[in-house]
């Protein structure tokens, strides 16, 4: 995991945000974050996976995403093509919108 | 019912009832002193010692209304001479009768058998009986009925006098008989009938009681719950009982707003009044979320144990409620015709809901490996008897996996909610409306298969 020492933790989210298709933040023991894993694998993407709690400074960074999301849960939270799509119900929102996979397609995660 | 004899000869109306309660008496042989109140005819109530005893005019019996209140008025006339007949009478063929016609025909039977005289019952069968035709035929059967009865009253009477002269022959004795085998026919049909009627309500009745039960089981289990005393149960016993009566609203509200959308659809309704409806459905839709939400708040388990649904529903249920994926395919082809771009639209609803499904799905397992590898962890083993920090912080553990269900719930009702909504995004106003009168069909057939079921006799 790339880190810049004592950089701000919103700054290290953004920076790692970027540096994969799809990016989701996520916590070992966190089920939901388990359903998002299998969402993104089911469909044939492979996602970037950070996992807070084996990162030390991984509660800067849940609770930079608690402030970015403005709810209590601060993973899972996805992201793609650098952009902030969000927690497990907006993701979901979006497949069955259909507006995910050109997402992912525009990301270049997903192809035909 | 001698004493009616000298009652007779000073009313000749009367002499036909009197005669026929008489058959089989020797007519000419009465006592007088046998009847010592004779002069308080007119007053019926306080005249007769004898139980049976009647206002034998022929208004009361005979007055042949089309309407059977009139006559049952009447015969309640004869409570009033002894009440305990007419109590007796009214409360045994009250219960069940559903249409006057059987209880006419079951106060016959019971005023003839009071009466003790196996003639008179089947005379108050027939006649009584048949006076429910009144209702549900033409006025020629009036007239046609009133000779038929006269015609029985005149039978009567030349049964007696039969035995006294042989000048009247057997063909009055055989429109005698056929007049008693329409009579028959008709007791049957209408016995039939009433039988049918009976039936259907009890149907009804069942499936009515059935869901009062279900929602009192549920009652009962919660408020024995709280009877123990323990507050926390009570207070999700109380949400349980809150959501059921909720639900139970929702549900016949949404079948009032399905019936009417089905007659709009029936009667060909513009689509842009029938857009109108079908928003109304939708966002009836969206009110059963909300109060899922607020019922998964306060009693998630009750939530996903599906107690407020049926239980072939309940059967068949995923994650507290239907399965997204599973909706398309019950519309399957009741959407056609589709275009391409809709069918694409559908096709592609199909797949994300079922991935979203099998995703969630997957983490709740995920969710119950977790719990089942907490409670099963060493700590909590035998040989960690005594180490209560471990205990408990295993058990704290625990807990916040289990708050996380509530979570799974909500992800599974949104799923719900979005594909509906999606569903709605790609159909015309038309097709929509089929949508959910089908998809609401289906969640009807699969209750009602739950009432059938439990209902099924069992050997």
């Amino acid at each position: 995991m790339g880190m810049g020492m004592g950089s701000d933790p919103m700054e290290r989210l953004v920076k790692l945000a970027s540096e994969s298709a799809v990016v989701i933040f996520s916590v070992s023991s966190c089920c939901m974050c388990h359903a998002v894993k299998r969402l993104f694998c089911g469909m044939g993407v492979n996602p970037a996976v950070y996992e807070l709690d084996q990162d030390p400074r991984g509660k800067e960074l849940e609770r930079a995403l608690m402030r970015l999301l403005g709810n209590s849960q601060a993973v899972p939270v996805v992201f793609i093509g650098g952009k902030l799509i969000g927690s497990m119900d907006r993701v979901m929102a979006s497949h069955i919108n259909g507006t995910l996979v050109p997402l992912l397609k525009e990301a270049g995660a997903l192809w035909l | 019912m001698q004493s009616f004899k000298a009652a007779a000869t000073t009313n000749p109306d009367m002499f036909c009832h009197s005669s026929f309660f008489l058959r089989g008496d020797d007519c000419n042989s009465r006592n007088q002193t046998r009847f010592p109140d004779l002069g308080e005819l007119d007053h019926p109530a306080a005249a007769f010692h004898h139980d049976d005893a009647f206002d034998l005019s022929p208004s009361s019996i005979f007055s042949l209304k089309s309407n059977n209140v009139g006559v049952v008025a009447n015969t309640l006339h004869y409570g009033a001479l002894n009440t305990s007949i007419g109590a007796t009478a009214i409360v045994s063929s009250g219960t069940g009768c559903l249409d006057t016609g059987q209880f006419m025909y079951q106060k016959g039977a019971t005023f003839g058998a009071s009466l003790g005289n196996g003639h008179i019952e089947n005379w108050a069968d027939s006649g009584l009986a048949d006076n429910s035709q009144q209702t549900d035929t033409s006025t020629d059967v009036d007239t046609d009925h009133k000779n038929q009865l006269h015609g029985v009253q005149l039978g009567a009477v030349m049964v007696d006098s039969v035995d006294q002269s042989k000048s009247k022959s057997g063909d009055q004795k055989t429109l005698r008989r056929l007049a008693q085998n329409r009579e028959a026919a008709r007791k049957s049909r209408l016995r039939k009938k009433a039988y049918v009627q009976q039936l259907e309500s009890s149907r009804l009745r069942l499936t009515e009681l059935e869901q009062e039960l279900q929602r009192a089981r549920q009652q009962g289990i919660f408020i024995a719950s709280g009877l123990s005393g323990d507050h926390g149960h009570t207070v999700a016993g109380n949400a349980a009982l809150a959501f059921d009566m909720e639900y139970g609203r929702w549900l016949d509200e949404h079948q009032r707003l399905i019936n009417d959308l089905r007659s709009a659809v029936n009667s060909h309704m513009g689509d842009n009044e029938l857009c109108i409806l079908v928003g109304g459905v939708m966002a009836h839709y969206d009110e059963v979320f909300r109060l899922k939400s607020i019922g998964a708040k306060a009693d998630v388990f009750h939530m996903l144990s599906g107690m407020w649904k049926t239980p072939a529903e309940r059967c068949f249920m995923w994650l507290g409620g239907f399965r997204s994926s599973e909706l398309l395919k019950i519309l399957g082809n009741h959407l056609e015709p589709l275009t391409d771009q809709q069918l694409m639209g559908i096709c592609n609803l199909q797949q994300s809901s079922q991935q979203a499904e099998d995703a969630l799905s997957q983490g709740m397992e995920a969710l119950q490996q977790s719990l089942v590898d907490t409670l099963s962890s060493a700590s909590l083993g035998p040989s960690a008897s005594g180490n209560v920090a471990d205990y408990m912080g295993q058990m704290a553990i625990a807990m916040g996996k289990l708050a996380t269900l509530e979570n799974f719930l909500h992800q599974a009702d949104l799923l719900r909610q979005q594909t509906l909504q999606q569903m709605h995004r790609i159909l015309t106003t038309r097709q929509a409306a089929r949508a959910l009168l089908v998809f609401s069909d289906y969640t009807s057939r699969l209750r009602a298969l739950s009432s059938l079921w439990l209902a099924r006799p069992r050997n």
